[in-house]
């Protein structure tokens, strides 16, 4: 399990790397917390001829609130230190509890925020909370910058918008609204293992207290982060009781066509869709519950 | 004579929780693994191995892995000669011998990561991109990757031998049939254990160094004096030439250690090269090279009385033994048949044998062999047939039950290459008794009982364990000028805490303290003879001869002090490094001047100060317990929490509290983990699906249930000095029964039915929908 030789450069800033990454185009990959690249070269499942290194520039990492209320995150940022953030537990509650599912501890101390997005595994955790958000994800490359929104961004398994030339440089959430709930569900092998399963839910109430917006997004699935639409349209404007909940959640498979592996067959992913839509509505929908 | 003032250590050692002397190396990174071991011109060896479960090599094109810069050496079987075959150790079932593998391919492969070439190369990376230029052109054959398949004999593994059965046998004692004509009800269920291994930290690994004359190899451990006579044979070298050294070994658990092919390909690369050869087998090499285990079928059915009085056991056992039978030959599958009947009043029972070839990665003998397979089977069954007749599985088993006044209870002759066997001694219902106390069976919720939305469940499992096994074992103890005191031993040790132990057995003997004493262990040069640690017997026949040594050094000591000061062997004691007078505590003999004389020509001296022991174990100890699982079940998600676990056992002495809590608690999460995670998949084409250790799971700390691990020392065993039973295996062998009773306890109102290991989410996720449809 080592890896083919391959160069290894870490460009000291981003217009550098956006340089390396045109001359280097197919030829490279790009190395931020390494904790899924690094493990497919070690098996030679990769075997880039160039590695770009993004470590060194500091300028794509943090985490900050414009004054748009938006919460901005660098790629770069440690899902340890999203994880750690008060402000991301302040501005996205959603995206805070879903931190502590991302892999292991070794894992978040080092893995990406950017990494795992531009990585897009179907059953990781944040791409399905950047679709519940609505977030941008902003790319830069020598042609400048654009903002995708989360829901063109995820294209199928390891398979997103960016072009060969761009990198992902900064997540942004738009504010969080007064009165949001949310829910994170995930049903795992071991905890932190890929999810079979998992559910990132929001609920907004209007005055009489009934649904109004809800966002509910299962990962794990199918080979991206999906809406529920069904189980949204079934939610909106019920008073979210226990009776709502449940047959509401009871539409989560529907035009799903789950995949299988040998962790779980299509009929588990399908059996645990609406018990887990269920189950993170009703933590959004359960009074004073965070 | 000296003055009265030597401090005697009084203090009984053995019994006494101590706290292992290798922790301090281990927990600093102080420790030396077998990649610790470095030299000077080292190179590095890496092992081509087959993509296919079954082809024939048609040609091998090496030419450009020969000609990368930095490749030393490409060899396949051709370059090899004649090709050495790695013979059994132990345990030949009849027809076994014919199923041995060699060290390397020759013109067949027969499962995915059968080695078929060796590259050796100025660096691992070097290696493994001469790997990837090597061109094989294999012919894919038909692969066999199942019991059914391996008993159907379409495709054979072995077509020279003609049939896929390794070994077809029967074992039985008392009178079978008629115990089932008495049965007023009989049950036969058919019952699955998956595929899995040990998965130790660290993985195997060989470092060999060849000066012309002799051969030392580093990383050897389990059984390295066997080991090295084979190794012998195969090299054509004297057994003298040969030093095989133990490393700090990260884990073994019956899998690391065994004689591999490369435990062959590695030393012969190096007395080729003249160089030291390095090799480390990496996690994916592990889980495709690594002996297996535990992939067994077992229908079983039982007869009894209305009343639950068992009449009688018969059994059909298939286990899949992977392509080639390995050195352990057929011990795990031996011990399911042995292992059925359990701790129970069974005189009339019957077990017909197979063990089957496949096209999969060889199994071998991993902690607890055959006997998590057969307890599984057994106890399941006791439960099902309680619910059949209405029965308490816990009145059942109090029922059924060997008792105290039945002890020594004869168990027949169940293992084809051993002798008659009894229970030794002991109070199975006392221990009974007692785990279930302890985790306060009767108060818990159980049979479904609904909390939160999860269905609870109580399983319960009853066990005995064999440990011990001979033939014998044999230790050395120096005394040295500076006062300390050097033990060496032939057994191994793979991270229990052995060092300790010994040094604790032998302070006792010499009233001194534990940290008077040096442990060394493992190495060929150590003593003239050892036969390895496996089957629970380091501490039961090694320990044993310790003691030995240390009560003969102890009685050396006397005597010659008797003899040279005139006062009378009775009158006289050791303590404190000295012979001392038994009325005042004055020194009359000087252990460390004593050893200084030695090393001075003194022959008197030397014989009191450089004492040998062995210890020959005569019969075979049995430990027996109960564990018990309590659990609750998310019907909606088949999620499992073990909410408290009960593995007891007695032990007959335990000798350290601490470490044998270790290995209790370690033992049950290791095998709860297996019975939830750990699964060799293969697909149809012999593929291994689980290859990694993003799908082969193995549980780590978040997973491990709290474990109450009780030891009880009611029935000290009289097959050693010690009165010790085996520790190390106890608490993993009745943990897939325990856990399995409980979540088919819990899953009762939904009518799940529970013969199959793993209980992974996707396999009870469709035994909860297949039980759902039926309703």
């Amino acid at each position: 399990m080592k890896p083919a030789p391959f160069d290894h450069v870490a460009p000291a800033t981003l217009e550098e790397a956006l340089a390396l990454l045109v001359e280097h185009g197919e030829n490279a990959k790009v190395l931020a917390g390494g904790q899924s690249l690094v493990p497919v070269m070690a098996l030679r499942l990769a075997t880039p001829a160039w590695l770009i290194d993004l470590n060194r520039i500091a300028s794509l990492a943090g985490i900050r609130q414009l004054d748009t209320g938006e919460l901005a995150i660098g790629a770069l940022t440690r899902h340890a230190a999203v994880e750690r953030s008060e402000l991301v537990a302040r501005a996205n509650p959603l995206l805070a509890s879903a931190m502590p599912w991302v892999a292991h501890t070794a894992i978040r101390n080092r893995g990406t925020v950017g990494g795992s997005l531009v990585h897009a595994d179907p059953a990781a955790e944040l791409p399905a909370v950047c679709l519940a958000c609505d977030a941008t994800l902003v790319a830069q490359s020598v042609r400048g910058r654009r903002a995708i929104a989360a829901a063109a961004f995820f294209r199928g398994m390891f398979e997103t918008a960016l072009g060969a030339d761009e990198l992902l440089v900064e997540i942004r959430f738009p504010a969080w609204p007064d009165g949001r709930r949310h829910g994170f569900i995930e049903i795992a092998r071991r905890h932190g293992d890929f999810a079979i399963c998992g559910i990132a839910a929001t609920v907004e109430r209007d005055r009489a207290g009934r649904v109004g917006d809800a966002r509910v997004v299962a990962f794990g699935v199918v080979d991206r982060p999906v809406r529920l639409a069904a189980v949204e349209r079934a939610l909106a404007g019920t008073d979210g009781g226990e009776d709502a909940l449940r047959s509401a959640a009871g539409a989560a498979a529907d035009g799903l066509t789950p995949r299988a592996d040998h962790h779980a067959s299509a009929e588990y992913r399908s059996e645990l869709l609406p018990v887990l839509a269920r189950r993170a509505l009703a933590q959004a929908l359960t009074p004073r519950r965070r | 004579m000296n003055a009265p003032d030597r401090a005697v250590d009084r203090a009984t050692h053995v019994g006494t929780p101590t706290v292992r002397g290798e922790d301090q190396r281990f927990l600093t990174g102080a420790a030396r693994f077998t990649d610790d071991v470095r030299f000077e011109r080292m190179v590095h060896a890496a092992v081509l191995r087959s993509p296919h479960a079954n082809a024939r090599i048609r040609g091998f094109d090496a030419a450009a892995a020969a000609a990368l810069p930095g490749v030393l050496l490409v060899a396949t079987a051709a370059d090899l000669g004649e090709v050495p075959v790695i013979p059994l150790r132990l345990a030949p079932l009849p027809g076994l011998d014919r199923f041995v593998q060699r060290a390397i391919a020759v013109d067949r492969v027969r499962y995915v990561g059968e080695p078929v070439a060796l590259i050796v190369a100025e660096s691992r990376y070097i290696a493994e991109d001469a790997l990837d230029l090597i061109v094989v052109d294999y012919e894919a054959l038909d692969p066999v990757t199942n019991i059914a398949q391996a008993l159907a004999g379409t495709a054979l593994v072995h077509e020279a031998v003609g049939t896929n059965v390794g070994s077809h046998y029967h074992v039985a004692r008392g009178d079978p049939a008629g115990g089932f004509a008495r049965a007023e009800y009989t049950r036969k269920e058919r019952f699955r254990c998956h595929r899995h291994t040990a998965a130790p930290m660290e993985t195997r690994g060989l470092v060999a160094e060849y000066d012309g004359a002799a051969m030392r190899v580093w990383g050897a451990t389990k059984v390295p004096f066997f080991n090295r006579r084979l190794l012998a044979k195969m090299l054509d070298l004297p057994e003298t030439a040969i030093e095989m050294i133990e490393t700090d070994i990260g884990g073994g658990f019956g899998v690391r250690g065994e004689f591999y092919p490369e435990d062959y390909l590695v030393p012969w690369a190096a007395m080729r090269l003249r160089r030291p050869v390095k090799w480390i087998e990496d996690r994916r090499e592990h889980l495709m090279a690594t002996n297996h285990a535990r992939e067994t079928e077992c229908e079983l059915e039982i007869g009894m009385k209305r009343d639950g009085t068992i009449v009688g056991l018969r059994a059909t056992v298939w286990a899949d033994l992977g392509a080639y039978t390995r050195t352990g030959g057929g011990v795990a599958i031996a011990r399911v048949p042995q292992f059925l009947p359990g701790p129970y009043r069974i005189p009339d029972y019957a077990c017909e044998v197979f063990a089957l070839h496949s096209n999969k990665t060889p199994v071998g003998t991993y902690r607890g062999p055959g006997r998590y397979e057969a307890n599984f089977f057994r106890e399941r069954l006791l439960d099902l047939a309680a619910a059949d007749l209405g029965l308490d599985p816990a009145a059942l088993r109090e029922k059924n039950l060997v008792s105290a006044q039945e002890i020594p209870y004869d168990i027949g002759t169940l293992v084809p290459f051993e002798g008659p066997n009894a229970y030794e001694g002991g109070d199975f219902h006392s221990a009974y008794r007692q785990a279930l106390a302890a985790i306060g069976h009767g108060s818990l919720p159980a049979k479904g009982a609904v909390i939160d939305g999860r269905l609870h469940g109580v399983g319960l499992a009853c066990f005995t364990e064999s440990s011990g096994a001979g033939p014998s074992e044999s230790a050395r103890i120096v005394a040295r000028p500076d006062g300390r005191y050097e033990v060496y031993v032939g057994v191994t040790t793979m991270g229990q805490g052995h060092e300790t132990v010994f040094a604790q057995i032998a302070a006792d003997e010499l009233g001194l303290p534990v940290a008077a004493f040096q442990v060394f262990h493992g190495s060929t040069s150590h003593v003239d003879e050892g036969w390895g640690t496996y089957h629970s017997r380091a501490i039961v026949v090694g320990g044993s001869a310790v003691k030995l040594a240390g009560a003969a050094m102890r009685d050396k000591l006397i005597e010659l002090a008797a003899r040279r000061s005139g006062l009378p062997a009775a009158e006289l004691r050791v303590g404190a490094g000295a012979v001392l007078r038994e009325s005042d505590a004055s020194t009359v003999l000087d252990v460390a001047e004593l050893a200084r004389a030695a090393a001075e020509g003194d022959a008197e001296a030397r014989e009191a100060t450089h004492v040998k022991a062995r210890f020959d174990i005569k019969m075979r100890p049995y430990s027996y317990g109960t564990h018990v699982a309590h659990v609750a079940v998310d019907p909606e998600t088949a999620q499992v929490e073990v909410l408290a676990y009960v593995a007891l056992e007695d032990v007959g002495r335990v000798i350290n509290p601490l470490l044998a809590k270790g290995q209790a608690v370690g033992g049950a999460v290791q095998g709860i983990g297996a019975t939830f995670l750990d699964e060799l998949l293969y697909d149809e084409a012999g593929q291994l699906v689980s290859g990694t250790f993003a799908d082969y799971l193995v549980p780590t700390s978040t997973e491990a249930p709290p474990i109450q691990a009780i030891f009880l020392e009611e029935a000290p065993s009289a097959s050693n000095p010690l009165g010790a039973k085996g520790a190390g295996e106890g608490a993993i062998v009745a943990t897939g029964a325990a856990v399995a009773n409980a979540v088919a306890d819990a899953l009762a109102p939904l009518g799940v039915k529970i013969t199959a290991l793993p209980l992974s989410l996707n396999n009870l996720a469709a035994s909860i929908r297949a039980a759902r449809r039926r309703a």
